[in-house]
């Protein structure tokens, strides 16, 4: 599978990335490189095989419901890049 | 310094460096006064370190100097290490190669940077890495490559680079790695140093940034096994902050080094020993598995037969599971934030595609691609599935065999900037070691020997929980044999 460049400008707009026009043609040459070298794997037959989604098959472990964090919003806010008033500054969203 | 403080207190392993301090032949603040000095000298060459922490580390060595005097010292009690810089370290910068992280300060510290603090360990400061961990060679790192010492025109490996190489040039005893595909293996080998990279769960990934989630594993690096496993004993272990962490008691990793290699079957899978295996790196396995038949192992074939699919099944989980794991990146509540941000879709894309180099952005954007609607079935699904067949070659193989060895790397250290610009040819570096992770097995990387000036690793793989064996069967060999205490003319 190869990428064209207007595929390349829509992934990078799905993975909020703004990529230079002028470097779209390097990254649709890359990835499809990458892609090419992963569609190795179609020569494989799955057909039953169960997906491996963690190494040792164990599934997510759970803790009970309760407060276990103390709260450290000044910790945490020192190293923001803006903040006011305990809040994170963003520019505006609604006009 | 004191008068009986050996000036050579940098050749010593970790287990001689913690007799002479148990001994009382030096202190910790002198060793790592010694250390320092060495980093001073050496770094602004090598560019093993982001950031060194001098004033921490002194402080950290009287203080364990104060506990040795109460009695309260373990083997790590006042021994320096280092970092990696992906492992959060509270009140110090925390970059992970990448100039998103440039000017963050982490809040806390990592589970492993915990655990080897209460075991007493000093720290010398962050090495450097490739961005994100995103790299065989450090050279995708925002502060610039590291140089090999064994010759610095050559890369020390990657993505743990900076760690591999201030433990090859003597600048620490030891240090942290994490692997994801290779990333404590193969630069373990490039450098000529001792690596392992436990099974995944074994090492609580709390406080790593992570890359991809269920691949990436920390483990420790150093001159032997034997350091390996004094280091080991003190990251292992479970933690409820991870949820993959694994409940199973540690065990004493020094106390099993010693077990004869006697009736041992170790597998030699056909498919390492093949075409894109260097012939000078495949005498220098040979020579080390010949060894290892005069300590009395037996040499089993064995076949992995879906080896040479692990790097395209890499290359669709790591990149999904990056694009995931890095979306959190968004220049809103840490790290780079551009200029003058016109509204806030041009805040995010702006400050990530600022923020993050152009191989992290290749993963991203791969990894945004491979999970996107119309493609998660034949990519991400497929990939999971022949994931599964690989663990299964794996599996089959250990129903035969007690560990698996062959080269760590199909070749020694490339030039730098020999591979930069060839994305492809760069991630064929980690051909042999990638299929340990998919599988989440333990594996070690020690010297074996030279091609040239440029270090060869022996790579041994175990079963799951077998680090204690794979210790024990690198630490049998490092008896006989003297390559561990080679040290580059140049940092001797």
């Amino acid at each position: 599978m190869s990428l064209e460049v207007d595929e390349v400008a829509k992934i990078a707009d799905l993975a909020r990335l703004a990529i230079r026009a002028e470097d779209a043609p390097a990254y649709a040459r890359n990835l499809s490189a990458i892609l090419e070298l992963v569609d190795q794997m179609n020569a494989i037959d799955t057909v039953g095989v169960a997906p491996m989604a963690h190494p040792l098959d164990k599934v997510q472990r759970l803790r009970s419901d309760v407060v276990a964090e103390s709260n450290q919003r000044e910790q945490y806010q020192a190293i923001a890049p803006r903040v006011e008033a305990g809040l994170y500054l963003v520019p505006k969203v609604i006009e | 310094m004191n008068a009986s403080a050996p000036a050579t207190m940098h050749e010593q392993t970790i287990a001689q460096l913690s007799a002479g301090l148990a001994a009382g032949q030096f202190s910790s603040e002198e060793l790592t006064r010694a250390f320092l000095a060495r980093i001073e000298r050496d770094n602004p060459q090598l560019n093993a370190f982001i950031t060194i922490t001098a004033e921490l580390a002194l402080a950290q060595a009287r203080a364990a100097d104060e506990h040795r005097r109460r009695n309260q010292a373990g083997p790590l009690t006042g021994i320096p290490i280092a970092h990696k810089d992906i492992f959060c370290t509270n009140g110090v910068r925390t970059s992970c190669g990448s100039r998103m992280l440039d000017r963050f300060i982490a809040p806390y510290d990592a589970t492993v940077v915990e655990r080897l603090h209460a075991a007493g360990a000093v720290l010398l400061g962050k090495t450097n890495m490739d961005e994100f961990a995103m790299g065989s060679s450090n050279e995708t790192s925002y502060y610039g490559p590291v140089r090999n010492p064994w010759d610095v025109n050559a890369v020390p490996g990657g993505s743990s680079g900076g760690s591999a190489a201030a433990i090859a040039a003597r600048l620490t005893p030891g240090a942290t790695g994490t692997d994801t595909g290779g990333s404590i293996r193969q630069p373990a080998a490039l450098c000529g140093i001792t690596g392992i990279k436990p099974t995944y769960g074994r090492v609580s990934r709390w406080g790593m940034i992570a890359y991809a989630s269920s691949l990436d594993q920390a483990g420790p690096m150093a001159r032997t096994a034997e350091d390996c496993a004094l280091l080991l004993a003190a990251m292992a272990g479970f933690d409820p902050r991870d949820s993959t962490s694994v409940d199973q008691p540690v065990p004493d990793y020094a106390a099993g080094l010693n077990q004869p290699l006697a009736g041992l079957k170790i597998g030699l899978p056909k498919e390492y020993f093949g075409e894109g295996l260097d012939s000078a790196v495949a005498e220098v396995v040979t020579e080390a598995i010949a060894e290892y038949r005069r300590l009395g192992a037996e040499m089993v074939e064995i076949s992995l037969p879906n080896s040479q699919l692990a790097i395209p099944v890499y290359y669709v989980v790591a990149p999904a599971e990056c694009s995931s794991n890095l979306a959190r990146f968004d220049g809103v509540r840490y790290g780079h934030r551009c200029e003058n941000p016109k509204d806030l879709l041009d805040l995010y894309t702006r400050s990530r595609a600022e923020g993050f180099g152009a191989e992290v952005q290749r993963r991203i954007l791969i990894g945004t691609f491979v999970l996107s609607t119309g493609y998660y079935d034949a990519y991400y699904l497929k990939a999971q599935q022949i994931r599964r067949l690989i663990s299964d070659d794996f599996r089959r193989a250990f129903e035969q065999v007690d560990v698996i060895a062959g080269p760590t790397s199909p070749t020694v250290a490339f030039n730098l900037g020999e591979k930069v610009d060839d994305p492809i040819t760069m991630y064929l570096s980690d051909i042999y070691t990638i299929a340990v992770n998919l599988a989440g097995l333990p594996g070690l990387s020690l010297l074996a020997g030279f091609v040239g000036q440029r270090p060869v690793g022996l790579q041994l793989i175990g079963n799951y929980f077998a680090e204690e064996r794979l210790l024990n069967v690198a630490h049998r060999y490092q008896q006989v044999t003297d390559w561990h205490d080679r040290v580059p003319s140049a940092f001797a």
